[in-house]
């Protein structure tokens, strides 16, 4: 009955890891994983009254991050990349300016950064960060939504089994959980308003599934 | 469905969140080259189907993604603890 966990400590490698810029040129303009859904189109024609608003944060830089917490050095090295501490709490987030930090799990941490400065934040991790940690640009896996309004705890209530009362899921608090079976990130960052990264791959199920659930309450499409 | 409180997320959650990953506790043999046959068909197929407690391993799949060990009734369902992967049950079968 014992198990098997003690894990050496491996001699840090060279930082010799191929990255490149993950942006196409700007003769090729980005779609997103709802391009085909055209919520542009949608927020000029489409009502303006209702109890949810949707937003897409279209094209954003998403790059995961996994390090030790207890490597102090690693911590230092992300605040002079960031000019912010990475969240240790669980289920905790941190912003400032256009940067955000989600925790993700013990050792794992999911950084939002606007996407023309994904691969400048990429070099110079690269260039601090010392050590056993990886980092990878996961921009074009996932994309974000916002949503708010009225009725968005509704809405969201029908589609996970998270508590969302204020008590439970103060703003700022973010967690991993599942999405009308899919899966899902979600952050509060205001009284009623709530962050979703959703998978690439899920995107028009989940925008299918909002418009399904907001439909007694009226689904407003912001651009 | 059961509630279960992940010891990293530090919070319970439903049930649909996690996967069981069938029986804890089983250690990879160090050598399995001097492994019997018999040591090692044993390590690979054969598990415990207890009537009563049973120290199983957990994964929150659709949360952190991490691997946690849960003490659990099979008869009442009752789940009597989890913990970390590397510490000891602290409830036992007698």
């Amino acid at each position: 009955m014992s198990d098997n966990v003690a894990v050496e400590e491996q001699a840090p490698a060279p930082a010799t890891v191929a990255i490149m810029d993950q942006r196409p040129g700007p003769e090729i303009a980005g779609e997103s994983p709802l391009h085909h859904a055209d919520l542009d189109s949608l927020a000029k024609q489409g009502k303006r009254q209702g109890g949810v608003h949707l937003r897409e944060n279209k094209l954003l830089g998403h790059l995961t991050l996994r390090c030790n917490q207890s490597n102090s050095e690693q911590l230092a090295a992300v605040v002079r990349v960031l000019d912010v501490a990475l969240p240790l709490q669980p289920l905790t987030s941190v912003e400032k300016g256009d940067v955000s930090i989600r925790w993700m799990s013990p050792d794992e941490w999911l950084i939002i950064v606007p996407g023309e400065k994904a691969f400048e934040v990429e070099s110079r991790f690269r260039d601090e960060m010392e050590g056993h940690y990886s980092l990878v640009n996961s921009s074009g896996g996932s994309t974000v939504l916002e949503l708010s309004g009225n009725n968005v705890v509704d809405m969201l209530k029908k589609s996970t089994p998270i508590d969302l009362h204020p008590k439970e899921f103060p703003v700022g608090k973010v967690v991993s959980t599942v999405f009308a079976k899919s899966t899902a990130i979600i952050r509060r960052t205001g009284d009623k308003r709530f962050e979703l990264v959703i998978r690439r791959s899920f995107a028009d199920y989940v925008w299918l599934w909002i418009q399904d659930a907001s439909r007694e309450y009226g689904l407003v499409v912001d651009a | 469905m059961f509630h279960i409180y992940c010891p990293h997320c530090g919070e319970y959650r439903e049930e649909e969140e996690f996967h069981p990953a069938g029986q804890a506790h089983i250690a990879r043999p160090l050598d399995p080259e001097a492994c019997s046959d018999k040591e090692w068909g044993e390590y690979l197929f054969f598990r415990k189907n207890p009537r009563g407690l049973h120290h199983e391993l957990w994964v929150h799949a659709a949360g952190c993604r991490k691997f946690f060990n849960m003490t659990r009734d099979t008869q009442t369902y009752e789940i009597k603890e989890v913990y970390k992967i590397g510490e000891q049950p602290s409830v036992v079968a007698e």
